[in-house]
């Protein structure tokens, strides 16, 4: 313990006006001056945004000029920005983890927007029980461990594949996982390419080749993750590779399992002949069996829906580019395209748009509430510019079905302990600061797998996750969270050998030693906080989270001790 | 004035709180009288702090965590459940097992989050203030919680909850899996039990009392009062104090 944190408590509270996020609810300034008045708080400040780096020197000079041994934030969430805030305070010589932080961001002034006064209140209310907490907080020290220099990849389609490649070629063991017996995933079953028109084969048999030459890359096919366990750095991992079962130690995992697709069974008399997906009519093109000559596109078709709120975002562009190829195989083709909204951002996807009205492909708007009604030969759709409905004849009708999330999602998100959105695809971290991460540390995610994207996108993301993950394993030793559960030596005697809370740890950090007593493996224990919430007899102490920092809160909010 | 109920919300930092997260992201609206403790794990929420929380005047109490077989820590939430499920039982004999709930909400329910939370602002808000509250606080239930806190924070209590998946879902020491409804039994009792005795230990705490006395302090049956002082006395915790007449007053040590 440094001379700084064994003087008295010495609080400095900085609250955020995050722009307008904050400040533009409740008054910012008001909340310093209140925070001013609780125990133990010496200094205050509010700061238009704490995290910038003038916010960031705010602290620093406040920790300075005060002789701070604690430090609050009240501000967005500890979610994105507590790690920011510790290492501020730690580079001033306050222990991290006597940064504590106030959530009156997501979980307050956004969410109270019509209620100014009591967003006011409750913000500070949660001043109060963190100034509380901050007191009772304790210096810790992080846990060093060593991490195994290997990479997992689930998943060898195109976004699997890339970050598998770009892992390899930085010199780390990696293991690419692919459950079918040849890698390749959609991409094997895809013709050209948007918006270069690219021969999909072209690029799956120059990754092939990279990764068939590449030393440090091992292909498991036909191959399944059976079992996962352990933590960042030192994951033990059981492949089944053709029935047979590997161990492997594994540092870091990149989830790139991809999506499903959508078979369209009762929409639009799908019948797999002339009703057809994209998906099909892909391969009838690579095959040059396409004869029709009117053809019809049905955008939309099971997305955008109320089953499925989300837009799949690879539809339009997969459209445009099937009825460019249509058109030029046979420009005397009539090719249709009906739509909601057509989304082709960017210069290039836009240009490919311009160039399919050039070509004579009609795109027709629709309306959800007027869908198009598909007869044996005719299509029935209304015309919002002509204001009437009009007939369509085809040969070929073709739906634009979104990509699904894989079924087996779920048993892969439990293994591994990563949550899955509402429609079952991966879910990030945070959308915006961390999106190839999962909150798990070491675990990371690319491609469909969290959201269906495009081929250029699968492959800038298999490279974002191949660098989170790169960043992790490149260094011998990794910290991990000094907050775990402890048994202090002055609670010995408090312990009656009960053994409830061995059992009950899911992490088997806990055992008794040759003397019988109670030990606890630090580098096992997650803190969960298990064993202190069921110690028989309390003396088990869950660190940063100890009963008397709860409490603390409790009381601070209640407004009496009990 | 309307009532405006004071909740303290625990949230596990994986799911729930990130939920919280998400649905101010996505700026969904909901009543603002939740106060939030951001634990690791819901099971970590020691019962003790549900009690501690409402002795202290709070109207309710939320405990959120993952989905069943979500939770990020393997199986908390399911211990979570357990704990939870004690405290209703002992709340349940005073009326008060509706001010507190659990319940789960992921990382990616923000609508959820604010649905799971308005609703249990709603049904506070329609129980009324906690009589626990205010300047007229009801001595008589203040009395009954805290004797129901110190029963969940006394050994046996915590024993037996902490060993119920095992011993109902595995096996016990003895290699045998216990029947749910032979162990509810067990519990039940216990939880009976432990809250008498502490309820006896905290009136002798500030007087001398007969068994009488307390039975009817209690109102409960004299020889139900009796055999559990007899197991108090056996375990050191009180002893007589003086006889009045033929009637022994015990006192607390």
């Amino acid at each position: 313990m440094s001379e700084k944190e064994s003087e008295d408590v010495r609080i400095g509270v900085f609250v955020c006006s995050c722009g307008t996020n904050i400040g533009g609810l409740i008054d910012v300034k008001a909340l310093a001056e209140y925070a001013k008045t609780l125990p133990n708080v010496v200094f205050t400040e509010d700061n238009l945004y704490t995290c910038s780096e003038t916010g960031l020197t705010q602290i620093k000079n406040g920790i300075k000029n005060h002789n701070l041994n604690r430090v609050i934030v009240a501000s967005c969430t500890p979610r994105t920005h507590e790690p920011l805030f510790r290492d501020c305070v730690e580079e001033e010589g306050v222990n991290q983890y006597l940064f504590d932080f106030v959530n009156i961001r997501d979980q307050d002034t956004w969410c109270h927007q019509k209620y100014p006064k009591e967003a006011f209140d409750k913000a500070k209310d949660l001043i109060r029980m963190g100034v509380a907490r901050a007191a009772r907080l304790e210096a810790l020290e992080n846990i060093i461990v060593d991490a195994t220099p290997t990479a997992l990849v689930i998943g060898g389609g195109v976004s699997g594949m890339t970050a598998a490649l770009s892992l390899a070629n930085q010199g780390f063991e990696t293991h690419l996982v692919e459950r079918e017996n040849e890698l390749g995933g959609r991409l094997k079953t895809l013709y050209k390419l948007f918006p270069i028109d690219l021969d999909a084969q072209t690029l799956l048999d120059n990754l092939k080749k990279n990764i068939k030459g590449n030393k440090n890359l091992k292909v498991h096919t036909s191959a399944q993750v059976k079992n996962i366990e352990g933590f960042i750095g030192n994951y033990e991992v059981v492949l089944e590779e053709n029935g047979i079962n590997i161990d492997l130690t594994i540092g870091v995992i990149v989830v790139a399992v991809g999506a499903s697709l959508l078979t369209p069974t009762g929409y639009f008399g799908y019948d797999g002949k002339i009703r057809i997906t994209q998906h099909e009519l892909e391969s009838k093109l690579q095959n040059n069996e396409v004869k029709a000559k009117d053809i019809v596109m049905i955008q939309c078709v099971g997305s955008r829906n109320d089953e499925r709120t989300y837009c799949s975002s690879v539809c339009c562009m997969t459209a445009l580019k099937n009825a460019l190829i249509i058109k030029e195989n046979n420009p005397e083709s009539n090719v249709t395209i009906l739509f909601r909204d057509l989304y082709t951002p960017g210069t290039y996807y836009e240009d490919y748009y311009r160039r399919a009205r050039e070509t004579g492909v009609i795109f027709i708007e629709y309306s959800p509430e007027k869908i198009p009604i598909v007869k044996e030969h005719q299509i029935k759709v209304h015309n919002e510019y002509l204001g009437e409905e009009i007939l369509i004849p085809y040969d070929l009708c073709v739906l634009s079905t979104p990509l699904v999330s894989n079924n087996d999602n779920k048993a892969l998100a439990q293994m591994i302990k990563v949550p899955l959105g509402e429609y079952g695809f991966f879910l990030e971290a945070h959308v915006k600061l961390r999106p190839m991460d999962f909150a798990t540390d070491g675990i990371f995610v690319c491609g469909s797998a969290k959201w269906p994207v495009d081929i250029t996108e699968s492959i800038s993301q298999g490279y974002a996750a191949a660098a989170r993950a790169s960043r992790i394993i490149s260094h011998d030793t990794i910290e991990v969270e000094g907050a775990t559960s402890f048994l202090p030596d002055y609670n010995k005697n408090l312990c009656t050998g009960c053994e409830v809370c061995i059992k009950i740890c899911p992490y088997n950090a806990i055992s008794k030693n040759e003397d019988d007593e109670i030990e606890i493996t630090q580098v096992l224990c997650k803190g969960c906080g298990l064993c202190g919430a069921t110690c028989t007899n309390h003396a088990i102490i869950i660190r940063h989270y100890t009963d008397q920092q709860i409490l603390s809160e409790i009381y601070a909010y209640g407004g009496k001790e009990v | 004035m309307t009532f405006e109920p004071k909740i303290l919300g625990f949230l596990c930092n994986w799911c729930s709180y990130a939920g919280a997260d998400l649905a101010g992201v996505s700026r969904i609206q909901y009543p603002p009288n939740m106060r939030v403790i951001r634990v690791m794990c819901s099971g970590r929420v020691d019962p003790v702090f549900i009690f501690k929380a409402l002795l202290t005047g709070i109207d309710g109490v939320f405990v959120l965590g993952c989905h069943p077989g979500d939770c990020h820590y393997l199986e908390g939430n399911y211990e979570a459940e357990k704990k939870f499920m004690m405290v209703q039982k002992f709340l349940n004999n005073v009326d008060f097992d509706k001010r507190v709930r659990l319940d789960w909400v992921s990382a990616s329910e923000g609508k959820r989050f604010a649905e799971v939370v308005t609703e249990f602002i709603e049904s506070i808000r329609e129980q009324g203030p906690s009589p626990l509250s205010g300047e007229n606080m009801d001595q008589e239930l203040f009395n009954n919680l805290k004797a129901m806190e110190n029963s969940v924070s006394s050994d046996r209590i915590r024993a037996l909850v902490g060993r119920q998946r095992k011993i109902t879902e595995v096996e016990n020491e003895y290699g045998e899996k216990v029947p749910i409804d032979e162990f509810n039994d067990i519990f039940d009792k216990a939880i009976h039990d432990e809250f008498v005795r502490q309820r006896i230990l905290l009136s002798l705490s500030s007087k001398v009392l007969s068994v009488k006395d307390l039975a009817a302090e209690l109102k409960l049956d004299p020889s139900e009062i009796l055999e559990n002082m007899l197991m108090l006395k056996s375990r050191g915790e009180i002893d007589y104090q003086s006889i009045d007449g033929n009637t022994p007053l015990y006192m607390r040590i």
